[in-house]
């Protein structure tokens, strides 16, 4: 807890702010929550819809111009302000508590269908032993696994999504009841490494099926006419933004977890790499998958259906098992990676929803867990555990990401870059305590770039959402869930930050002080 | 493959985990800043946090 100054409740007694047992620990955590199920189902796709080969020119472009700038101010928001978001965004401005609400919103809502995903995944691991999906895997998913109705609310719970979906909010809530180093962190040293020799398993196996190469054909083929499309950039950088968790409060409530006298740039960019490197290796195992499917079904790759998201996980890969040798294992090792990517970051974006609560109310990380992890397992059950599941999981986590997440990256850039003008400020925190230090031009990355691109991605998608709706559902279903997550998000950060602080927030020098106090040679060094 | 196709995976995969490579050996060998202000040391300490009992402590 940030000075959790307490009353007689607990003794009186202040409780220290919780810390990663060290560097590896934080990294691995932070590698944990960047590698999720969109590195394994998002990129490949997004690659190649996007000039295959020379999509890695943009997404290169992206990462060191957006990426890493914004995971950067991130790292100095939480560890100079030491706390998650609300607490962070409160001490640098009263007024702009809200935005850091406004995270913890977001976050609450992806927990809530993140969670399904990661039941889902630990069903089909499950089925991945005896090919349980038959025939036809598109219909046994919608049809025989969700029974998806019409979109809608729905009380008609399905049994094989409930008690999956129960038992993911149980083991999420019991490693975050533990505390920051006692359950994120060492889930993560356990599951990362984990993940990481699975998939590489898996990708081996992948490279020596048929037809692999002209997967790899399709993927690494260069369009050079993609790079004049503006809509590839564009795809480049919403690629990398929502595949390092950045701008929505889990790389704040990470950082302000390290020590004060912390290295914060060089693990950042181990972080940052580490995700990317994930990322590659998960188009070449995915795309030498589906030249094996183009193969046995004589089609080319690019004619495919089912190439990005819930599709390919659940409908395409599914299909691609059933027909390869030794299917069963190969399944078993690709749900259970979607198991592993999909927990470690659901458990740092419940985190800082717990964060926040613990911050503001002076809770203990088991109480915090327990109530919060409680309160949106019952929400995430009754939501994601029915009928409906699947389209509100669809709706809820396209507004989250393109107009919550986009939205939340925006003001914060602005916000801080020119209404409050703490650049400066930020990079010299950043530059003191870090071994890479960072020049004049993370001001244009994060003050001129990243607002930019991000705002024309928000404005655009704004724009698309009211003119042509989403998904062919209702108009009434997309103002409830769509724009109404959106609301919820508004009106959970007023009222939030309208409701009292169990401790002085306010309470806090930031170290090491700015504007520095004396020219002594590490001053000069860090503002160099 | 194609040739084209090999050139951009094998330069992909140089770029990308050679990032990685260099970025990991650049935190080996610089894991911690040795010209950091002064003051900075009031954080938690390691075993107050482990054992996780009450300790006066202000971050």
């Amino acid at each position: 807890m940030a000075r959790a100054s307490t009353g007689p409740a607990d003794g009186g007694t202040t409780r220290t702010r919780e810390q990663w047992s060290g560097q590896t620990a934080f990294i691995l955590a932070a590698v944990g929550s960047a590698i999720g199920l969109g590195n394994i189902w998002r990129f490949p796709g997004v690659a190649f819809d996007n000039g295959g080969g020379a999509f890695m020119i943009p997404y290169l472009v992206a990462l060191l111009t957006a990426g890493i700038p914004i995971l950067f101010l991130d790292y100095a928001l939480g560890h100079r302000y030491r706390g998650s978001s609300p607490l962070t965004f409160r001490r640098i401005a009263r007024w702009a508590e809200g935005l850091g609400w406004f995270q913890v919103g977001i976050c609450f809502v992806i927990a809530l269908y993140y969670t399904a995903v990661i039941a889902w995944a630990a069903s089909y691991f499950v089925f991945s032993f005896d090919l349980g999906w038959g025939d036809d895997p598109t219909a046994f998913f919608t049809t025989d696994y969700l029974q998806v109705g019409d979109p809608g609310f729905s009380l008609d719970f399905v049994p094989g999504v409930l008690i999956p979906l129960v038992l993911v909010w149980v083991v999420t809530i019991a490693i975050l009841a533990a505390g920051v180093a006692k359950g994120i962190e060492r889930a993560n040293v356990v599951f990362i490494p984990l993940l990481v020799a699975t998939f590489t398993v898996l990708v081996v196996r992948a490279l020596f099926l048929d037809g692999a190469a002209d997967g790899l054909n399709a993927l690494f083929t260069p369009d050079w006419g993609a790079l004049g499309d503006p809509g590839v950039w564009i795809a480049a950088y919403g690629q990398i933004f929502f595949s390092l968790s950045i701008a929505f409060g889990i790389m704040i409530t990470y950082a302000s977890f390290r020590p004060r006298r912390a290295n914060l740039t060089s693990p950042g960019l181990v972080v940052a790499f580490s995700n990317s490197s994930f990322e590659i290796l998960a188009g070449i195992g995915v795309f030498a998958t589906l030249g094996f499917l183009a193969a046995q079904e004589g089609v080319a790759v690019g004619d495919l259906e089912g190439l990005t998201g819930v599709g390919l996980s659940f409908m395409t890969f599914p299909a691609v098992i059933s027909e390869m040798p030794g299917g069963q294992l190969f399944g078993a090792l690709f749900f259970g990676t979607l198991v592993l990517a999909g927990l470690t970051s659901l458990l740092s974006i419940l985190q800082v929803v717990s964060s926040g609560f613990q911050e503001k109310f002076g809770w203990s990380p088991r109480a915090a867990a327990t109530g919060i992890g409680s309160v949106s397992a019952v929400v995430s059950i009754v939501l994601l555990g029915t009928t409906t599941g699947l389209i509100f999981l669809d709706t809820a986590d396209n507004w989250a990401n393109n107009i919550g997440i986009v939205g939340s990256a925006v003001a914060m850039t602005i916000l801080l870059v020119w209404v409050l003008r703490k650049g400066p400020e930020l990079r010299y925190h950043l530059n003191a305590v870090s071994t890479f230090r960072l020049g004049s031009w993370w001001y244009v990355c994060v003050g001129v770039l990243a607002p930019v691109v991000l705002g024309y991605m928000l404005i655009d998608r704004i724009v698309d959402l009211v003119q042509n709706g989403y998904g062919g559902y209702p108009t009434w279903y997309l103002l409830t869930v769509g724009w109404g997550a959106i609301a919820f998000m508004v009106v959970f950060a007023a009222v939030m930050s309208a409701t009292r602080w169990r401790s002085d927030p306010d309470a806090l020098e930031p170290w090491p002080p700015y504007p520095p106090a004396s020219d002594t040679r590490a001053v000069k060094e860090a503002q160099r | 493959m194609t040739t084209e196709a090999a050139i951009f995976l094998a330069v992909t995969i140089l770029v990308v985990w050679g990032g990685l490579v260099a970025s990991i050996l650049f935190l080996r060998a610089h894991p911690e800043s040795r010209r950091m202000p002064p003051g900075g040391e009031d954080d938690a300490a390691e075993t107050a946090r482990e054992a996780g009992g009450p300790v006066v402590h202000d971050t």
